[in-house]
């Protein structure tokens, strides 16, 4: 069973996943990062690739990109540092990319090559649904026991909705909001008839909001309908401003938990 | 057929949509849309009309004699500097802001590279009613201080794009994601023949009334419908999208396009896309893009703040990889010296812009009974800063 499944199996509320950007805040601080968060009782890492025009992201999230660039952190240097990833994390790992630097490594190879490493599944939110299907990815993404997990938003029709479930392998990321990432305000009674809405269409993937969700308050509300939750932005501020980042790490989770 | 996009966008291999899935809703609103609402016949009457008296159209097709004489064959110009604001870009942008408003949207947002965009999408605002948020690079904001001016007159809200390297690129990316935050009531105004699938498609068609008169001025001017050659300058691509248009399937006729070369493709200061660039995906489309071997976005130089886009428009890099265009890049002194040649020879000061397709002509090998279209897409007023700087140093 892949760990992203058995996860889900082990555990069908309250997933916290948080998103980190490879190479920030240092160029090798990527795999210490993902174990520190195991360590303090993280369920899942979405890790993020950095690009230089992250459309769907907000400043803090591209900011950390654009340092993380800045660094020296490119797809082959993240593969070479996530070559230990097995030897010193076992929660699932998620690489989450813009689609031009995975189509220009080629979509193949990046999906043997995040296999090999041992990551668990692939976020790629401006792939569009027809070309997932014209290109058969679902072949590759399967032949290398990745999975592939899709975006939906309150906007998103039912019957996209189910399509959508139908395309994806892990997880579907609910989207909370229709703006970028890193917003800040609280959950409002219409996402949250949103979360109630898709999590009673009893669709085959578990769900997990991303978007918007940054503590515990609303982390709480994000889970209340849905499996679990990603957390980004508010995590990548702590990173930023931290200078010790083990103990940061520690208070972070432990006010989003305890 | 070239200029026929199929069901997903694409001109060939080139196109499509390639948006997070909060986009989605409003791509498909459009996609569905657009099509249905800009062939309707009220929609086309009033477009009609607002070209004829708002904008100024048809604009002229000016035959350069001084020109004409110094290179060898009959060159005539398509004045879009003589549009209403200074350029082509007013025909798209007027098309636009109808089909918003059709859609019901109150609020537009447009970026902007030279201005030029900004200020038609101000314009267009104003005329029609709706409020409009122009987003514009810092730097870009700093160079082209007269446009700031003419839109925040025109009641539009001007907010800097202050990533990246704060120009074009970074203002696509900032209107975008502007969109994708207010998208209820807002329809993004985009600027060129670039973009998620219908936007290259849509402005090409809006622009294709450039071609539409140069064929019919043509007729009557000398008595066929078709230049042999036709030279526009290429950033996004629109007004060479316009002016090809009606002869993109015209085998008769030559299509060149003028790229930004800056300090020339191998500088690294550039923003010459198909002679550099690579297969890549930008602001939702694939097309032909400076990126690095891992697909990260190269900055975009050029003299001109309208043309440094790392980018090009799916119908061009169509048309380059099919070898139906001719795509050259005109470096910043070329482009210099040929603004000054137009302005001393026959008493225009083009844009920028348009100066790099008038730096194809001395490249041409052409007969003496050939005829050569160049597209004037805008009037230099908004360049006078650069111009005064280079005659300062001259």
């Amino acid at each position: 069973m892949s760990r992203i499944k058995a996860l889900f199996a082990s555990k069908s509320k309250k997933i916290l996943s948080v998103y980190v950007t490879a190479g920030f805040p240092s160029l090798n601080d990527t795999i210490s990062v993902i174990e520190e968060l195991e360590c303090n009782g993280v369920d899942m890492v979405e890790l993020g690739i950095p690009y230089s025009d992250p459309i769907a992201d907000g400043p803090t999230i591209q900011e950390s990109s654009a340092i993380a660039l800045q660094n020296g952190m490119r797809i082959k240097v993240l593969f070479e540092q996530l070559s230990e990833l097995r030897q010193r994390v076992s929660i699932p790992v998620v690489l989450m990319s813009y689609f031009n630097p995975v189509n220009v490594f080629g979509f193949e190879k990046f999906c043997q090559y995040a296999s090999n490493v041992g990551v668990d599944g692939l976020i790629i939110p401006d792939l569009p649904c027809y070309e997932y299907e014209a290109m058969k990815y679902d072949k590759i993404v399967n032949k290398n026991n990745l999975t592939f997990n899709m975006l939906i938003t309150s906007e998103t029709p039912e019957d996209r909705i189910r399509k959508i479930d139908k395309m994806t392998s892990g997880f579907i990321y609910m989207v909370s909001t229709t703006a970028t990432t890193g917003g800040t305000n609280g959950i409002s009674e219409s996402q949250i008839s949103y979360f109630k809405k898709v999590s009673e269409m009893n669709l085959k993937n578990p769900l997990m909001v991303g978007f918007g969700v940054h503590n515990k308050q609303t982390f709480e509300e994000a889970t209340s309908f849905c499996n679990g939750a990603i957390i980004g932005s508010a995590f990548i501020r702590i990173l930023r401003k931290s200078s010790n980042i083990e103990n940061s790490i520690k208070e972070f989770v432990s006010s989003l938990k305890g | 057929m070239y200029k026929e996009v199929n069901e997903h966008g694409y001109y060939g291999i080139y196109g499509g949509a390639y948006i997070p899935e909060m986009l989605q809703k409003n791509v498909d609103e459009l996609r569905v849309k657009y099509l249905e609402i800009t062939q309707d016949s009220s929609f086309k009457a009033e477009f009609e009309d607002l070209m004829r008296n708002y904008v100024g159209r048809p604009t002229p097709l000016f035959h350069a004699k001084k020109l004409s004489a110094k290179y060898g064959f009959k060159i005539y110009l398509k004045r879009e500097d003589l549009c209403h604001t200074g350029s082509h870009k007013l025909n798209n942008v007027i098309g636009q802001a109808l089909l918003a408003k059709r859609l019901g949207k109150k609020k537009i947002i447009a970026e902007t590279g030279a201005g030029q965009h900004g200020v038609a999408s101000a314009t267009a605002a104003a005329l029609l009613g709706l409020e409009c948020t122009v987003i514009m690079g810092e730097l870009d904001m700093q160079r082209q201080q007269p446009n700031v001016m003419r839109m925040k007159m025109l009641g539009a809200e001007v907010i800097p794009a202050t990533t990246g390297t704060k120009t074009l690129n970074d203002a696509c990316n900032e209107a975008i994601r502007y969109w994708m935050s207010n998208n209820e009531n807002t329809h993004y105004l985009l600027g060129s023949v670039v973009g998620p699938h219908p936007y290259p498609d849509m402005v090409a068609k809006f622009q294709s009334i450039i071609s539409e008169e140069i064929a019919k001025q043509l007729l009557n001017l000398e008595g066929r419908s078709h230049p042999d050659a036709i030279l526009a300058c290429v950033g996004g691509g629109s007004n060479a999208a316009g002016a090809f248009y009606h002869f993109i399937d015209d085998q008769r006729v030559a299509l060149y396009g003028a790229e930004a070369g800056g300090c020339g493709p191998d500088s690294g200061k550039t923003a010459a896309t198909l002679t550099i660039g690579t297969d890549g995906i930008i602001h939702g489309f694939k097309t032909i893009l400076m990126q690095t071997e891992d697909g990260q976005v190269c900055d975009a130089h050029s003299i001109s703040a309208g043309l440094d886009y790392p980018g090009v428009g799916p119908l061009h890099a169509h048309l380059h990889s099919t070898r139906r265009g001719v795509y050259l890049p005109i470096n910043d002194e070329e482009a210099i010296k040929a603004a000054f040649e137009l302005t001393r020879e026959e008493g225009i000061i083009p844009a920028l812009e348009s100066s790099h397709a008038l730096a194809l002509l001395p490249k041409l090998k052409m007969k003496p009974t050939d005829i050569v279209v160049v597209n004037l897409s805008g009037r230099g007023d908004k360049d006078m800063a650069t111009y005064i700087e280079v005659m300062n140093n001259m």
